[in-house]
């Protein structure tokens, strides 16, 4: 309902019989109305919203947001409570919406990648290859070999460090600081090897449209295998922690449950999906290259609370660092990029993020200009669930969750 | 646990020896900060972050400076919940327009004397979201900036830098009196 009230939001068609006629993104701040659309002044009403009633005996509502306690994107929560036990929360979101797509319209393709790299920076290689293999769609080539073999590379690192982040961070929601301090070491050597082999921490913009613009540094293989040496060093002593502290498991087991139901209905992608049976990696259906030509499996459980969550991810680490050896030992020799052809076309592409997957579909005009680009972020399907999966819970379980999640806002947003 | 934590002790620590001030960074400050304001805060700084629009890029490299490696604490510097007790507003993003308000309440609800440093490309002119519907604009254009830390993100140590500035400049006056 959320892509239906945006669309609403952003172009002014109305979809009939939505039942949720609230705006979404608009917060009526924009000074214009239907800003991709045809144009309108603003609507008249103020910036009120009405939130959804609760109603009942001795029910309290905590308003939380948009500026949060910790290091995080904004976004508004306002949970409804029985005590502690949370009856209802609902979000509110469309804080960081820069209007990305607004942007997008009538740039070039060097400039439209710079801009979909920066929808949500966690992911910004998920994005930047996301966007490249659409627009490499729309103009009908292929990026050279070597080119598919170094933007998986950084695909792979940024979702082992991505990982490791999350790990971490949802255990010091839990009050185990060690595990976030290990972990944070583990993701600070990730970043230091990514800035190593491609010049960049979150090796920003190394993926373009027609292959990538940074190679693997002379010394990158040596600094990645001697990244990969020290992760299964450290690794499993960490997850055996993890699994041997009850106060720690008491936290996250049974916590925040997603029910597989609601999983498939709202299709959602990545660790969420995957830890509520939703068997889905964009990796291995529809895949892309390299990917068909690697092995890893795809790890899935049914339990759906913020432990299987975790567990997803552990096993997401210890695949990614399969995939990263054979990415290592298999890369081929050859040019890093193609010319890009000028024409009219149109593309679409799903690309799994450490998130989930990534969908970017565009239109180029005559001079490969972007005439219409729209980037979905994972989130979209993540975000409602989340409202879902903290009923019933206490209020303090709710960051513990949220993390869990780790949806993004700024994806979201756009 | 136990064997962890043993054998960590053992170990020698993964924090680095702290970056140069950044001597830019300090003149840009000079100019804004008075004496008065110095002598009350001494050697510690409590940080605000505010998020005001950003890709999340630059909160992750705000993130890293509590790691073992840049170990931010040692300097004075830490993170808190509430700008009612912040002396410095931590703010990145393109400001948007969905945010200016809560960016300027943020601000007005921090003590004086405070320092406003605005980290990223983004934050100091909106960087590529600049022109925008839905965009404001730099930092600046709704909060005073005292220092501004570029990058796309800024490296972990350049926002060190900036900081370490702020609390020089802060600290100045109680050993020169």
């Amino acid at each position: 309902m959320r892509l239906e009230r945006t669309i609403r939001d952003l172009f002014g068609l109305v979809p009939v019989g939505l039942p949720d006629e609230r705006p979404w993104l608009d917060h009526c701040r924009w000074g214009v109305r239907h800003p991709l659309g045809d144009r309108g002044e603003p609507e008249p009403h103020g910036p009120d919203y009405p939130f959804l009633p609760a109603e009942g005996e001795s029910l309290h509502q905590i308003p939380v947001g948009p500026v949060h306690a910790g290091i995080i994107e904004p976004g508004h929560f306002r949970f409804t409570a029985n005590g502690e036990t949370v009856v209802r929360l609902e979000e509110r979101l469309g804080y960081v919406h820069k209007g990305i797509e607004g942007l997008m319209t009538g740039a070039d393709l060097e400039r439209a990648a710079r801009l979909a790299g920066r929808t949500s920076g966690d992911s910004t290689v998920a994005y930047a290859l996301a966007f490249a293999r659409a627009a490499e769609a729309a103009l009908g080539i292929e990026a050279p070999p070597r080119a598919h073999w170094l933007r998986a590379l950084m695909a792979e690192l940024e979702r082992l460090a991505n990982h490791f982040g999350d790990i971490g961070a949802i255990c010091n929601d839990a009050a185990f600081a060690l595990m976030h301090a290990h972990m944070g070491v583990l993701r600070e050597r990730v970043l230091r090897a990514a800035a190593d082999c491609f010049g960049h921490r979150l090796m920003r913009d190394g993926v373009v449209s027609g292959g990538v613009s940074v190679d693997l540094t002379a010394d990158g293989p040596a600094v990645i295998a001697d990244l990969l040496v020290n992760i299964r060093h450290r690794f499993p002593a960490l997850i055996e922690l993890y699994d041997n502290t009850a106060s720690l498991l008491d936290r996250t087991v049974a916590t925040g449950i997603l029910k597989p139901d609601l999983a498939r209905r709202y299709g959602a992608g990545g660790f969420l999906g995957r830890a509520s049976g939703r068997d889905f990696d964009a990796r291995r259906q529809p895949g892309y290259p390299p990917y068909d030509r690697l092995t890893f499996d795809v790890p899935v459980r049914e339990d759906g609370d913020v432990n299987a969550r975790v567990w997803i991810r552990i096993r997401e680490v210890e695949q990614s660092l399969s995939v990263v050896d054979q990415l290592l030992a298999g890369v081929p020799a050859g040019p890093l990029r193609v010319d890009l052809p000028q024409r009219t076309g149109e593309g679409m592409s799903l690309v799994e993020g450490f998130r989930g997957d990534v969908l970017v579909w565009l239109r180029l005009d005559a001079e490969a200009r972007v005439a219409r680009c729209h980037l979905r972020d994972p989130s979209w399907f993540q975000w409602p669930l989340l409202e879902a999966a903290i009923e019933g819970n206490i209020v303090a379980d709710f960051p513990l969750c949220n993390k869990s999640f780790n949806c993004s806002y700024s994806g979201h947003d756009l | 646990m136990r064997d962890l934590l043993f054998r960590n002790l053992l170990r020698t620590p993964l924090t680095e020896p702290p970056p140069d001030r950044d001597d830019r960074a300090v003149a840009e400050l000079a100019a804004v900060v008075d004496r008065a304001a110095r002598r009350r805060l001494g050697r510690s700084l409590a940080i605000r972050q505010v998020d005001a629009g950003s890709c999340n890029g630059c909160e992750l490299e705000i993130h890293a400076l509590n790691n073992a490696y840049y170990d931010l604490e040692r300097f004075g510097l830490r993170f808190i919940a509430s700008p009612r007790h912040a002396d410095v507003l931590l703010v990145t993003g393109p400001v948007t327009k969905n945010m200016r308000v809560a960016l300027e309440r943020t601000y007005a609800a921090t003590p004086d004397p405070k320092w406003v440093i605005a980290v990223g490309d983004c934050a100091r002119d909106g960087g590529c979201f600049a022109g925008s519907y839905a965009v404001v604009g730099g930092v600046a254009a709704v909060v005073p900036v005292d220092l501004h830390v570029p990058g796309c993100p800024p490296e972990p140590v350049d926002i060190l830098r900036g900081l370490i500035a702020v609390l020089e400049q802060a600290s100045e006056a109680v050993r020169t009196p």
